[in-house]
């Protein structure tokens, strides 16, 4: 009876939108299992939180006030009055660090198994996309509650942008709506956060999503040489197999999540007063940590240039390389292994962690 | 090659005199369109010792300072070179006052408004005449040349602002200028007084704040003895005298049981439980019926004021229990992770209350206390109850957690079983 109805609806669905080549799509769809297949859950797992961000956010945006007199207090009040609003807030918070943690992860596995190489240079052209408007997330996020902290952390970061030569201003009156950071900064990153940033994640994810269904799972450089070979390769479906391990991982970590917001709930710290001096230890989320701290170690004058606009630079030129890797490596495209490729991402990630450590640590 | 030389040498030499004319020419024509020498500068600094010393002290003097001289106190005429027309009587010359005269000699300008108004239209005018009402001037009439006229306190000759750090009248020094007679055993002998003020105020509560803390709205000698006018408060103006800065408490005291018969008893009103010159800072302890209690000294078991004292000493007690109890409260709140910023605020608006049943305590009536510790300790109250209800919600959060970590887990364990039946089928 029940199966009978079911079938009612999803017939009259399939006439309509047309459900069948989905279904034909998802029944076909394989995953190939190898040493290094643990790596493709983590591409999922930042989707899973992403969804968590979206949910969690939508909640708070009932409560949230977007303005310097209001901003600090409604957060406030969304931890101490609404009903488990301590547990949105916290969860929204918490998941925004594990999303971009999973986001790196992810990012470097299939950097480091070079799935980029043809033909998925888009996927990873919209993935690097993705990484940036994840970062702008967080950078707009941080200042929404309008607390201490967060104020001079996004002044510094701000200032940051603003050293950038002929452009520099420019941004940072862009980015603060004027000379400094005021209430006007809070509006504008708030519109940001809620409106230009998700508008621009879902097009691009959109298109990521679409390309991962067009390609299927990439195989690394030995397998995908193994199958050239006439090897054939072990492969489980997507449906069910797939997604069932899948939904273990998200519900594990919407298990650490919800511990974490529990046992570790978000602080909220102190209203942030703009004619305050900046209070001792300011930093950024730790994400940009390995950033700032190198900006901090590098001399103020290198040569002729400034330390700061040096640094910057740096970080451009890598971010460049990174957008650009599946058109670099050449030999991952002819099913070479890539040393040099896998030395450079190594040595960046023991970068990134030493120096975010580092930063944490002084 | 030499006759060259010589040639330049002299025309040197000529150069040498034509600057040296200019600049003496310079020198004199300026001197004489900027000032004229003030010959009692002049040759007082060119003296030996005692005469040489206000030569060199003048410099510092506020009153030169400000434009006056020599002359102006003295009298003479500072322009004249000789010694006997600049210091003729004729000029108005008065010489070096006696000890006597001193305040009077001062007095002439210094009670004079129209003048003062000229350099500090604020200054007081009345020191003279308020010195004359003190003890000092008053022994100083009957010609006692040890008490304590102007230079005295103020110095002579290197007079300086009060608010001048240096000055010997500046308020963090006043007391030690007052003990430089007043504690002088030997020199106080003749006027059989005490000579242990100094000693015990810089013990006291007050002394502590201005000489250890540099703390200037803490009192020193003059607060309450009054500076010109320095005489010791009655007994009859002692109230008063704290009152200057208690003056909540003076009120308190005026309206209270003990007023009247304190005053028939000779009781000396704040001193009787404070001291004088060395005033404790009194605590809870000395409130009540305990064994530090001052009320005990005069209150026995079974009277009026022992039940009030006892019922007072409790109406704190319980305050500083609930406060403390809030406290902790809060405090295990905060430790869980509970927001209590907003509680804290109402507890420490609530616990202002206990500032004000202290100051209350001095008007010795059990009710009067009471109405503000009952006020504040249902306030507190409230805090505490608001309190134990963020604790119970963290309470509700960790059960919360467990049973939402038990349903995950059993979620992830079916599906892992179900993932094991799918790949078995196959």
């Amino acid at each position: 009876m029940m199966g009978d109805s079911f079938k009612k609806v999803y017939n009259w669905l399939d006439e309509r939108i047309g459900l069948k080549p989905i279904e034909e799509l998802a029944k076909h769809k394989e995953v190939p299992v190898h040493r290094y297949s643990f790596w493709y859950y983590f591409g999922g797992m930042t989707l899973f939180l992403f969804s968590v961000q979206v949910i969690t956010g939508m909640i708070l945006l009932l409560y949230y006030r977007p303005s310097a007199g209001t901003a600090y207090e409604s957060v406030r009040f969304i931890t101490t009055q609404v009903h488990f609003g301590w547990l949105i807030r916290s969860i929204h918070s918490w998941s925004a660090n594990l999303m971009v943690g999973a986001l790196f992860v992810h990012m470097f596995s299939v950097y480091l198994l070079k799935s980029y190489r043809r033909p998925r240079e888009i996927t990873w052209l919209t993935g690097v996309l993705l990484l940036f408007v994840t970062l702008g997330f967080g950078f707009t996020g941080y200042l929404l509650p309008w607390n201490k902290l967060s104020f001079f952390a996004t002044k510094v970061g701000t200032d940051i942008a603003g050293s950038i030569p002929i452009i520099g201003n420019t941004i940072l009156v862009f980015l603060r709506g004027g000379k400094e950071v005021t209430g006007a900064t809070l509006t504008r990153l708030f519109g940001f956060h809620v409106m230009v940033l998700p508008l621009t994640i879902f097009l691009i994810l959109g298109i990521h999503l679409y390309l991962i269904q067009k390609h299927g799972m990439a195989l690394p450089v030995r397998e995908a040489r193994k199958e050239k070979e006439g090897e054939k390769i072990r492969t489980i479906p997507f449906l069910p197999n797939f997604l069932y391990r899948d939904a273990i991982g998200w519900i594990l970590v919407l298990g650490i999540l919800v511990f974490l917001a529990s046992v570790f709930p978000w602080e909220l710290g102190e209203k942030a007063d703009p004619l305050a001096s900046a209070p001792a230890g300011i930093r950024p989320e730790w994400y940009f940590m390995f950033m700032f701290q190198t900006l901090k170690l590098i001399p103020s004058k290198v040569l002729f240039i400034e330390g700061e606009l040096l640094g910057i630079l740096g970080f451009t030129f890598g971010g460049l390389i990174l957008f650009f890797v599946p058109f670099l490596d050449r030999k991952s495209n002819k099913l070479e292994e890539n040393r040099l490729f896998t030395i450079l991402g190594v040595l960046v990630i023991l970068y990134m962690i030493v120096l975010t450590v580092w930063g944490y640590a002084v | 090659m030499q006759s060259n030389r010589i040639r330049l040498g002299i025309v040197m030499k000529k150069i040498d005199w034509i600057i040296g004319i200019i600049a003496i020419t310079a020198v004199l024509f300026v001197g004489s369109a900027f000032g004229k020498t003030d010959y009692c500068i002049q040759c007082h600094s060119e003296m030996d010792d005692s005469p040489k010393s206000p030569a060199v002290l003048i410099k510092s003097d506020i009153h030169y300072q400000r434009g006056l001289s020599c002359a102006d106190c003295h009298g003479g005429d500072a322009s004249k070179n000789d010694a006997e027309e600049a210091m003729s009587p004729k000029k108005g010359f008065v010489g070096k006052p006696s000890y006597r005269q001193i305040p009077n000699f001062c007095g002439r300008c210094h009670s004079d408004v129209e003048y003062m108004r000229k350099y500090e239209p604020k200054l007081r005018v009345d020191q003279l005449q308020l010195y004359w009402t003190s003890n000092h001037g008053k022994m100083l009439k009957k010609g006692d040349r040890r008490v304590a006229q102007c230079v005295s306190c103020h110095g002579v000759h290197n007079i300086k602002s009060i608010k001048n750090p240096q000055s010997p009248v500046n308020k963090i020094n006043v007391p030690a200028t007052c003990a430089k007679c007043h504690a002088d055993k030997k020199y106080m002998h003749k006027y059989n007084i005490p000579t242990d003020q100094y000693a015990k105020y810089s013990r006291s509560v007050h002394g502590k704040l201005l000489l250890e803390k540099r703390d200037t709205s803490a009192p020193a000698c003059n607060s309450c003895h009054g500076n010109h006018g320095a005489t010791p408060p009655g007994l009859a103006s002692i109230s008063a005298a704290c009152g200057e800065c208690h003056g909540i408490n003076r009120d308190l005291y005026n309206k209270s049981p003990h007023k009247e018969p304190w005053a028939e008893l000779g009781y000396r009103q704040c001193v009787q439980c404070h001291d004088y010159h060395l005033i404790k800072e009194l605590t809870d302890e000395d409130v009540g019926v305990g064994n530090n209690a001052v009320c005990i000294d005069c209150h026995d078991k079974g009277d009026g004021g022992y039940e009030a004292a006892f019922r007072i000493k409790a109406s704190l007690d319980s305050l500083k229990y609930d406060i403390r109890i809030a406290d902790s409260i809060l405090a295990k709140a905060k430790k869980s992770g509970a927001d209590v910023g907003e509680l804290t605020f109402e507890l420490g608006e609530a616990s202002k209350g206990l500032i004000e049943a202290r100051n209350r305590v001095h008007s010795f009536s059990p009710d009067v206390v009471g109405e503000v510790t009952s006020a504040s300790m249902q306030k507190i109250n409230i805090v505490i109850e608001l309190g134990n209800d963020s604790l119970k919600a963290l309470w509700h959060r960790k059960i919360g957690l467990i049973l939402t970590s038990f349903l995950i887990l059993l979620v992830a364990g079916l599906l892992y079983l179900k993932i094991r039946r799918v790949e078995k089928k196959k």
